[in-house]
């Protein structure tokens, strides 16, 4: 890109050609304030905070946020006409914003109150009446204050270019200008985003309501474990509470953005939870126990079996050092049915390539044409889809899917529902095929739906013969790309938490315990399977999880783990990045971390793991799996050959979320998740979607 | 000579007359202790005593839960939690002052923007336990009622000075 050179403040600066007068100023680090403007969003120039003075122009303020940057231009931000311009700005914002701040949730990070220090009059002038707006309804996680609306737009462009729903609109001009959904909650899976882009207190978190003040939190960063894509939180805590969890800024992940399940779920972290070990009684009921007491019961059970009669599952969110600790234990027991695909995905442990997101999140944006096949984007991955529509919206991506049609943020070509369009695909018959021929950086995205089923490996080598076939590999780009819904399993798959030789996966271990062959099942965490079988088999289930889920009904003894704020783990998100989450309060109760569980687990059983603290365990880690210590690195996989070629059931691909605010245990003992549950999915289900006659 | 200055004074009994006089002359002066706890000094209207929480005239409390005397205090004596109540407006749920924490300052009036937090004229609140120390949010707004002639009276005649 060309750069030119302006001067701002009398000092020259070097600057892309193209860039707004703010843009220029704030890579010079010269402060300019904003309302409306959003680096993330289409520019509006409705607030006039960012006023400054440039010559050559016309003599007076001009708004350098829709201003482009001209050669020799001189932009001048400490100026006479600068300060009268912010300050009668402000005035003007401030003739209708009513002097609530104490009672507004928004006091204390509120962008408005910001300014209104740095540039506003120290007094109003103001006499007559303010205006009074009614406040609007937008659903269970938007708490609307609209008196306090600035009308800067962002929310409205964010719900129309981001989450690409259009549900929020300005209505009426003037003094009368509004802000509505037209009394409709904004049926978007980002739609919460709204809450941290309103530069004032108009549009709060109604969960988080009157319940802290930023100042009172304590802020840890960490990594979402909702879904794969592992977006960055932050955690703010208030003693051993978490009151909210936030967005961070990871322009290769989750940009600024996350999912409404990623953002409401932790209330769910404060019920339901497993804060003391059960031990399941002659009686068949689950009593309260010690530590020891489950310790012992475990030892009990386990003495005299085989290790082959033993098997573990690995859960959804389980990080991966307490999947390597289970990995350990169960090999110093001699088990090989270890498995971590609870939904039946026939992904391959051996073939890294063959289980990755390896285009990237960030890879996206470079793509001009995209397969997806068997997924549900929208539900199972809101933050990738919210990247397709980025990259949709640029322009020359030509989107197809195959699997169930659902509704999406961007135009798709449905080509078909289940495996004989993929076949056909696959075989070049199709003509979509050759739009991925002609393709400069085809993408295909194979989702949860197409691998977890009996034929998934057929379906993985189809997909991949299509990568094969139609150029997705090439040097410098690899448009093959596995969508996980499990925060977990990349990590697991990594660590390969898979059956061994001669070992039985998910299936085989449910299978194995109904015949009598398997006596001994480990849970890890594993809400997500047929654990009613499970539990009627008769062999002895010992869970260890932080909610009183499934997983917990099933279990013979209960080990209280803990959740995902609560401890220190090594997380991979689809992509293969490795990101570290870290501790921001503590455990309920008798609960405890899981790396010490198993370790106290394995001295119980007598084949203790040779560490004896946390970093021990993570360096013996990082030693076997170098990759595990590079923090934040998506490290490219190599291609090699994966999938089983064979017959493929002809029945249509299913996205296995039905509703995507109940997914893990979490988001399924949390009161917002119940409310958007009710809201978004049940009421839909009975209305209808109001085009059905 | 002031060694017999010394013993003629000495064995005059000067000095002790001299005591006994001032004794006497202070016999007929008005008397300056007074008779606490029956009689008491006069306090200034600023003077930063218990604390209370006050309600507006028609019974609705004042405080907002705003919690910026909870930020302010140097202490770290006051607990504040909130949540929205029946009618949608921000109340707290708990109000706790540490009163054993506290110093006194007088910082939570001057944060207050409603003058809900207030440190009344009342100093005399000895316990006989430290337990009856932590006030909750219902001792404070009992001593609101309680206070509140004075309090009121108090804040007018600082009104001009601030």
């Amino acid at each position: 890109m060309a750069t030119i050179t302006v001067k701002i403040n009398g000092e020259e600066h070097e600057v892309e050609q193209g860039m707004t007068v703010l843009q220029a100023c704030e890579k010079a680090g010269v402060e300019v304030p904003r309302f409306c403007y959003h680096e993330r969003l289409s520019i509006a120039g409705n607030c006039r905070m960012c006023l400054v003075e440039v010559k050559p122009g016309p003599p007076k303020p001009a708004a350098s946020c829709a201003l482009p940057v001209a050669p020799n231009q001189e932009i001048f931000t400490d100026t006479e006409m600068v300060h009268k311009a912010r300050n009668g700005v402000m005035e003007f914002l401030l003739i209708n914003h009513p002097l609530d701040c104490p009672i507004c949730d928004q006091g204390g990070e509120c962008d408005l109150q910001d300014q209104a220090m740095a540039y506003g009059r120290s007094g109003s002038r103001y006499d007559e009446n303010k205006r009074a707006v009614k406040d609007k309804y937008m659903g269970p996680l938007i708490n609307t204050i609209m008196t306090r609306c600035i009308h800067c737009t962002r929310c409205v462009r964010f719900v129309a270019e981001v989450a690409g729903v259009e549900e929020i609109g300005l209505l009426n001009r003037g003094e009368n200008a509004e802000i509505s959904s037209l009394e409709k909650a904004v049926d978007s899976e980002l739609s919460a985003n709204v809450i941290d882009l309103c530069p004032v207190g108009a549009l709060t978190s109604k969960p988080y309501a009157f319940e802290a003040r930023p100042w009172e939190l304590k802020k840890t960063e960490s990594i979402d474990v909702m879904d794969a894509v592992g977006s960055n939180i932050r955690i703010d805590t208030r003693g051993n509470e978490v009151m909210r969890v936030l967005p961070r800024l990871n322009e290769d992940v989750n940009e600024e953005w996350i999912s409404d399940k990623s953002r409401y779920a932790c209330d769910g972290l404060r019920r339901q939870r497993l804060d003391r070990p059960y031990v399941r009684g002659e009686d068949g009921k689950l009593k309260p126990a010690s530590w020891p007491d489950a310790m012992t019961a475990i030892a009990k059970a386990a003495s005299g079996l085989k290790g082959t009669e033993i098997a573990a599952i690995s859960g959804d969110q389980a990080c991966a050092e307490s999947v390597y600790s289970l990995k350990k234990l169960m090999t110093a027991l001699g088990s090989p049915n270890t498995d971590c695909r609870q939904d039946g995905a026939k992904l391959d442990s051996g073939v890294r390539a063959g289980y990755l997101f390896n285009t990237t999140i960030a890879g996206i944006e470079q793509a001009d044409a995209l397969l997806i096949v068997g997924a549900n984007l929208r539900w199972e991955a809101p933050i990738i889809n919210a990247r397709i529509r980025k990259r949709w919206l640029h322009g020359n991506l030509k989107v197809a899917s195959v699997g169930p049609a659902v509704q999406t943020t961007y135009d798709v070509d449905q080509l078909g529902a289940g495996p004989e369009t993929l076949k056909e695909l696959a075989d070049g018959k199709h003509a979509f095929a050759e739009v991925l021929k002609n393709a400069e950086r085809p993408m295909l995205i194979v989702g949860p739906g197409a691998v977890a089923r009996e034929d998934g490996a057929a379906v993985l080598a189809a997909a991949k013969k299509i990568a094969d076939m139609c150029g997705l590999i090439k040097d410098d780009w690899n448009g093959f790309n596995v969508l996980h819904t499990a925060a977990g399993r990349v990590g697991a798959l990594d660590l390969g938490f898979t059956p061994e030789e001669g070992g039985a996966d998910v299936a085989g271990i449910v299978a194995d315990a109904k015949g009598g062959k398997i006596k001994l099942v480990y849970l890890l965490g594993a809400d997500e399977m047929d654990l009613t079988a499970v539990k009627e088999s008769g062999a002895f289930v010992v869970y260890q999880g932080h909610h009183g889920d499934a997983g917990a009904h099933a279990a013979d003894v209960i080990l209280p783990g803990a959740a995902y704020t609560e401890k220190n783990g090594t997380f991979v998100n689809t992509e293969g990045r490795v990101q570290l989450a870290r501790r921001a309060n503590f455990p309920p109760g008798e609960a405890k971390d899981d790396w010490a569980i198993l370790r106290a687990l394995s001295e119980t059983l007598g084949k203790p793991l040779p560490w004896i603290d946390f970093d021990g365990l993570r360096q013996s880690m990082r030693g076997e799996f170098p990759h595990l210590a590079r923090i934040d690195d998506a490290e490219a996989a190599t291609w090699a050959d994966f999938g089983a070629a064979g017959p493929m059931d002809s029945a249509p691909f299913q996205s296995p979320i039905e509703n995507f605010y109940m997914t893990d245990p979490i988001s399924r003992a949390s009161e917002t998740m119940a409310e958007c549950t009710q809201v978004f999915v049940l009421d839909r289900q009975e209305k209808g979607t109001g085009t059905n006659g | 000579m002031t060694s017999l200055d010394r013993t003629a004074k000495s064995f005059l009994l000067s000095e002790l007359l001299s005591g006994m006089a001032l004794t006497f002359k202070t016999m007929f002066k008005p008397k300056h202790t007074i008779n606490y706890p029956y009689e008491k000094g006069p306090l200034s209207p600023r003077f930063r005593g218990e604390h209370a929480l006050r309600r507006y005239p028609n019974g609705e409390e004042r405080c907002i839960a705003c919690k910026l005397c909870e930020a302010v205090c140097p202490a770290q004596a006051i607990t504040i939690e909130a949540e929205p109540r029946a009618d949608g407006s921000r109340r707290t749920t708990r109000y706790d002052i540490d009163m054993t924490k506290c110093i006194y300052c007088g910082y939570c009036q001057e944060a207050c923007p409603v003058d809900a937090i207030v440190e009344g004229p009342n100093f005399e609140f000895a316990t006989e336990t430290r337990e009856e120390l932590f006030y909750n949010k219902d001792k404070l707004l009992a001593n609101g009622e309680r206070w509140e002639a004075e309090i009121a009276s108090n804040l007018e005649l600082d009104a001009p000075y601030r």
